[in-house]
This record gives structure tokens, sequence and C-alpha cells, in this order.
């Protein structure tokens, strides 16, 4: 399967500056593509774009050549956040939160080191790592074809960085999901992925 | 020592001052039958212990003509202010949620509604549905839900933006799940203490157009009827005929706020823990 | 170091919340406990740990603007007297300087210029801000400008020129780089590098060991609440001259080390484990280190490790 960004052009108002101009990029299945750019490059705002929840004033997002839009539903391009505690709802139960994915696998929140103890819980009584563990595992869901991880271990510690990143790693592969990763990190990046695209150059 | 838990302390103060408000009506609804008895043998009295607010010149026992009175004033207020709610509610979500020009026009009713002066709207409404228990409701309803539909409009647009929301629709929730699970939570305690909070206005409004005599009418014993009754009396000397009823009526208001201000400080994050 | 001036010395530092839990019962959240830090005079330390753990409180402790539920214990002594509330006020945005973690602090409605010299109109101060900027590649139309008007590179280095303008003894910068490319947020810590080198004593709070060991003269390791090490940025050169079994953890973590990780988490304040906070993710872990850890003095440097060899 393919994810497609078609000659992508984007600003948020109309006299803004243009955030994306005329910017294209695919992604396969069996990928794992790291994006590298300065701040400000837009690399956010593509995120979005390419899981559908900003629209691109030109160009268009295609999956396995269908517009990613004629998916109603489950999407199955997922993003997951830097801020984990943005995108979980400060007032539901963090297993009512992961019960809204796609049929997660025990195996997916075992390998994530997600304790029962912490299912009680409300997301403002837990670390951002521990969060951010309940955020890749609701983007892992039954359905999900594309993952596009966003800065995800920019707040956490080393390790955890560590362990969230080699679960998904493994995780992608066995099940054949493509991933687009941002980071900051070169590093990290290189340790990540099996391409790396500069977007300063592919303008 | 041990510190007075500040949450017990505010609970204790809301359930007291919602107790209170419903001692008062409930005692007004049973002696309504009294307020009306006459009785020339006791015209005139100032207040004592058989009669603690007096009586006035028909000899009724003032004390029981007041709560009456508040009561009627207490239940058109919840009446009124229910009503004035759920139409805050209703356009509130209408514009944050249908599209530009339906929030166009509810933010235009809105700023109409907020620009002709409160008591004359009032008034004028009233009178066109015939003055009386129906007129003061359907007025004091329509007048008084512009700036909690106001906050709902912006909570509403701002859930609509919130990452957790959108990233919701993305995992394929449906529309109505997210609006029941996702939305009401945080709308309920913002639209609970705005419902509170609108008690006291709808009360004081209804007693001032009823005290002006285009409220309820002459024969109910209102807070509004008793006041202005009272004021040709008040030249020679019955001065307990107002002030008694003037005091239980603001005292009822500020009971109002301190119970909607309490349970606003429970359900704010910014002071919940305090 | 030894024999430059201790600015900041922080002993036994807590900070707790009181919160309700479901119902009336007021509980106690120890989010901070038992952090020991020291700042010298023209030196920078940064104090690395995981976002969400506390360690903003700390900034905010240190200036006295936590929260209003949050009760501080252990001493602060801040060149040679103990940092009281008041004197927290009296010295906070001259002596003392924070730099918030976002833009958003600077006032949106007032132009730059102003805002840095406070609404004072001197000329003297005014001279000084103009080569402040210049230092900083600010060019002179900037003052007259509004924050909105300028980028967010920009805006971070009116937050530092502000610090600077203070000519403050101490600057707690609090994650002043989140989210920032490598080079930009480079840029932003030589600002406070250039401060720390003109005699200030700066701490920077941050997540990125990385980058702390790039600009930083001691690293301080913050772990589930507390401080477990207090190490020369040269001991981060190889695994062996660090001191504490987390510290070794997270040194093979990075990806330029080998990305190795160990198992489990940081604990959650409600559930601390007994003793060292790390034991249950330490392969050294024994029944003697379910006891209070001291902070000990190891190889010029200090642990909270009762098993690290002393030399």
């Amino acid at each position: 399967m393919k994810l497609e960004a078609k000659n992508i052009t984007f600003r948020y108002g109309k006299n803004d500056k243009k955030i994306l101009e005329n910017f294209s990029l695919s992604i396969e299945s069996h990928e794992r593509v790291g994006i590298i750019a300065p701040s400000g490059f837009g690399k956010t705002t593509f995120c979005k774009i390419l899981s559908g929840y900003e629209n691109a004033q030109k160009g268009e997002i295609l999956l396995d050549g269908k517009p990613l839009s004629s998916y109603k539903g489950y999407c199955p391009v997922q993003m997951i956040w830097q801020h984990p505690e943005q995108a979980v709802n400060p007032r539901l139960h963090m297993r009512d939160i992961l019960a809204e994915g796609d049929e997660i696998d025990e195996r997916i929140i075992k390998g994530l080191g997600i304790e029962e103890d912490w299912m009680n819980r409300f997301p403002s009584e837990l670390s951002g790592g521990e969060l951010q563990r309940f955020c890749i595992a609701r983007a892992l869901g039954k359905r999900t074809k594309f993952i596009l991880a966003d800065e995800i271990s920019t707040m956490l510690d080393l390790i955890t960085q560590s362990q969230l990143w080699s679960f998904l790693i493994k995780e992608v592969q066995d099940r054949q999901i493509g991933l687009l990763a941002v980071s900051h990190s070169m590093p990290l990046l290189e340790n990540v992925c099996t391409r790396l695209v500069d977007m300063e150059k592919n303008i | 020592m041990r510190k007075i838990n500040g949450r017990i302390m505010t609970v204790m103060l809301f359930s007291a001052a919602i107790l209170f408000l419903a001692a008062i009506t409930i005692s007004g609804s049973i002696f309504s039958d009294e307020a009306m008895i006459t009785d020339f043998s006791r015209k005139n009295l100032a207040p004592s212990l058989q009669y603690l607010f007096g009586t006035d010149w028909l000899g009724r026992d003032m004390f029981i003509r007041t709560l009456t009175g508040l009561s009627m004033s207490i239940k058109i207020g919840l009446l009124a202010a229910f009503a004035s709610s759920i139409i805050a509610l209703a356009l509130g979500i209408i514009s944050a949620t249908m599209g530009k020009t339906a929030d166009a026009i509810v933010t235009w009713i809105i700023d109409l509604v907020m620009g002709i002066p409160h008591i004359l709207l009032l008034i004028l409404i009233s009178y066109a549905f015939g003055k009386g228990f129906k007129g003061v409701v359907i007025g004091v309803a329509l007048t008084h839900w512009t700036s909690l539909a106001r906050v709902i409009r912006s909570e509403v647009l701002q859930l609509k933006e919130a990452t957790y929301i959108k990233a919701a629709q993305k995992l394929g929730v449906s529309k109505f799940e997210i609006a029941w699970k996702h939305m009401f939570p945080h709308l309920f305690s913002q639209f609970l203490v705005g419902l509170i909070l609108m008690f006291p206005h709808a009360i004081l409004h209804e007693a001032s157009i009823t005290f002006l005599g285009f409220g309820l009418s002459p024969e109910q014993p209102a807070i509004g009827i008793i006041l202005s009754e009272s004021m040709k009396y008040l030249a020679m000397g019955r001065w307990w005929l107002a002030v008694f009823p003037g005091l239980l009526l603001v005292g009822t208001v500020i009971l109002f706020d301190v119970a909607g201000e309490s349970l606003r400080k429970l359900l704010d994050p910014s002071s919940a823990h305090k | 170091m030894e024999n430059k001036k201790t600015i900041l010395d922080i002993h036994n530092f807590s900070v707790s919340f009181e919160q309700y839990g479901s119902g009336f019962k007021k509980t106690t959240l120890p989010v901070i406990h038992n952090l020991d830090i020291t700042v010298h005079q023209g030196e920078m330390v940064a104090i690395v740990g995981s976002s969400g753990s506390g360690k903003s409180l700390l900034a905010h402790g240190i200036l006295g603007i936590q929260p209003y539920n949050a009760t501080l214990g252990g001493e602060i002594i801040y060149n040679g007297e103990v940092l009281t509330e008041e004197r927290k006020k009296a010295l906070r945005g001259s002596e003392i300087v924070l730099v918030p973690q976002g833009t958003s602090y600077l006032d949106p409605l007032m132009k730059v210029g102003p805002q840095v010299l406070k609404g004072k109109n001197d000329k003297k101060l005014k001279e000084r801000l103009d080569k402040i900027f210049k230092g900083y590649n600010l060019r002179d139309n900037v003052y007259n400008l509004y924050p909105f008007e300028l980028s967010g590179g920009m805006n971070r280095r009116i937050m530092v020129s502000t610090a600077m303008m203070a000519q403050p003894k101490l600057v707690v910068a609090d994650e002043p780089t989140p989210g920032l490319h490598m080079e930009m947020a480079k840029k932003v810590m030589s600002h406070f590098r250039e401060l720390a080198d003109n005699g200030a004593g700066v701490l920077v709070i941050t997540h990125d060991l990385e980058q702390a060991i790039e600009v930083a003269d001691r690293i301080v390791v913050f772990y589930a609440g507390t401080t477990l090490e207090d190490a020369d940025v040269k001991d981060f050169e190889k695994e062996e001259t660090l001191r504490h079994p987390y510290t070794k953890a997270l040194w093979r973590a990075m990806p330029k080390n080998g990305f190795k990780f160990i198992d489990g988490i940081q604990p959650y304040v409600k559930a601390m484990p007994e003793g060292c906070v790390f034991g249950p993710r330490c392969p050294h872990f024994t029944e003697e280190c379910k006891c209070a850890i001291p902070y000990k003095n190891v190889k010029d440097g200090r642990v909270r490790c009762i098993k690290a060899e002393e030399n």
C-alpha cells in the first residue's frame, strides 16, 4: 500500500505566508521515512494534512490511489502527537480513551508496558511518558495502515524514548504499517528510519 | 490543629443555601391560603413575637404573606431560568456547530437582545403575553439567556478545535458519541453554574416588573405586589410592610448567588483544590 | 569551580501538592523530594529529567511563584543567606530572573523595546539595551515592534535580553528550547552560556540530555522527583565515569550510544517504591537499597546510590 502527497500547497489564512508549496512525498507500507527540516518548516502541518486534520489549498492526498477523504469512519492514517496530554480528553478514564481505538490488541498494551492499574486513572494522574504509551497504543488499531509520529518522544527521557521506538519499529515491521517520523534529532531518525527526506531540498 | 477542609466548607455552604431556599418555597406553598386571610381585629400591628413581620391594613400576617410571595417568586425564577438556559443551550450549540450563517444569525440576536435595556424588553414581552404568571415567565425566559448562550457558544467552539476531539473523529467515533462523551461533560458544569447564577436575576426582575405593575396581578401575594402596595403606607410610619419583605428578597437573591458561586468553586479546576 | 562563590545552594528541597481525591479526602502528593543542587558563579548547571516529572516546579519554587496548593520544604540558600518568600519577592526580576518556557509570557500588546525596559524611559538603560540587542543580532527597528511581528526565535532572544537587562546574579531557564531545531536550540543555549561567562549562575531545566551535554558545565540528573546524580559534563563522555545505574542507562539509551533501553517506568508519585526510587529497575538492587539513600560525594560528583564506590 502507498500513501502519497501530491503537490501540496498550504497556508492557514488567506494573507498568511505559504507554509508548504508544491510539496510531494510518497511512503510505502514497508518503509519508515524520517523528515528533517528546520523549525517553522511546516513539518507538523504536513503531518496534519497527510492524516486529514487539515485540508490543503492545492494538491491531494492519496491512499492506495484513492483520496484520503473518501475513507469514511476510521482513518487508516493515524497521527501521534507531540503533546499526549492534549490528545486525550482530561475527563475520561484511560480505559475509555483506549477503547476508542480500533480493537487494540492485548499484545500492544503489554508491549508498551501499560499497566492494568493505569486504566482506572485520569490523564492528569499519569506522566507524559505513560500517556504517550496510551496514545501510541490507541493509534495502532486494527485498520491502521500508516502511522505519522510527530516528535513523539521529544519531551520524554532517553530510556522511555528508546523503549517506545523499539516497540513501534517492531510493530510496524510485523504488520507492514508505513511510518513517517518527524524529529529534530538526527541520530534518532538514523536509528529509526529506512529513508530520510530533507524538506528543504525537496521544495 | 486541623484546618477546616475547604471543600467540606463549600459543600456545606451550598447545601445550606439550597435547604433554606427549599424551606421558603415549600412553606410558602403550604401557607398560601392563610396569606389571603383578612382579619380586621389585628389591623396594622407592628412586628411582635406573634406576628414577626407585623400585619397590614387588612390584618393579613405579613410574615406568611412574604413567605408566599417569595415562594411564588422562586417558582417563577426556577421555571423562567430553566427555560432560559434551555434556550441558551440550544442557541449556543446551533451557533457553534451549524455553520457560519447560523452563527451570524444567533450572534446578531444575542447582540440585539443584549442591546435593548433588560427591564424594557421584559415589560414589553410580559405585556404582550397578557401579563400575569404566563407573561412574567415568558418575559424573563426570553431575556435572560444571552450571556449563557455566549459562554456555551465559545466553549463548544473551543472544544471543536481541541486536539482530542479531532483525534476521536479520526478514530471513527460517531458524532453523537463525541457530543455525548467528549463535549457534554465539559459543557455540563458551565451550564449548571450558569443556570443557578441566573436565578437571582430572574427573581429580581420578576419582582421589579410586578412592582411596576406589568407582572403578576394584584390578587396574587407576590413580593413585587407587597412592596408596591406598601409604598402608600410607608409615609404613615408602617415601615415593617416594606423592610422585612425587601430584606428577605435580598437575602434570597444573595443565597442563590452563594449557591452558584460555591458550585462554581467546586467545579472550576483553578480553585477546586483550595 | 571549587574556589568560585556559591550562588545557589538547595538542600533537601521538596514540593508537595494538596489535592482532593474523590469526595472530601484531602491528599498530599509529594512531587519533588530530597532535591539537592548547587550553582556557582559563572557556572551553567543543567537539571535533566523527563517532562511532566515536576522539574518546572523547582523553577517556580525558587522564584516563589508555585501554584496555590503547593507546599515547599527544605532549604534554599541564595548568596549565603536563606531565601525566604519575602526575599524571593524582593529579588525576582532583578537579581534572580526566570526565563519561562513559552514566548507567550511576553505581553502581546506592548512593543518589545519598552517591554524589556519595563516602561522606564532612561537613556543609559536604552543604550545598554541597544548593545544587548546588537549582541543578539536583533536590529534597531525591533525595538518598536510587537511580539507577534517577530519570529519565535527572535522572541526567545527578546526574553533572554530581558534577563540580561536585569544584570542578574542567577538565571533560571525553564525548558528554553522545546521543539526547536538543533541549530536553533544551540543558538538559544549559547545565549545562556554567555550569561554564565559574564559571571552569573545559570540553572537550565531541560528534558534534553544530549543538548545539555553540549553547553552545560555540570549535569544534575532528575528522576522520580529527586536528584540521583550530580556530574561534571566530562563524565558523560564514557559510561564508566558515570556513577548512578540510571545515568548509565540513560547514556546507553542515547541514539548515538546504541539506543538500548532498560525495562520499566518512572514510578508514579502515588506509588513510590520503598527506599531507592530507581530500585525496581536497577540490576544491582538488593535488600540494603530499601532504606533512605544518602546523597554522597563520589569522584568529584554526587550520587544517590549506596553501591556507588567512593574513591
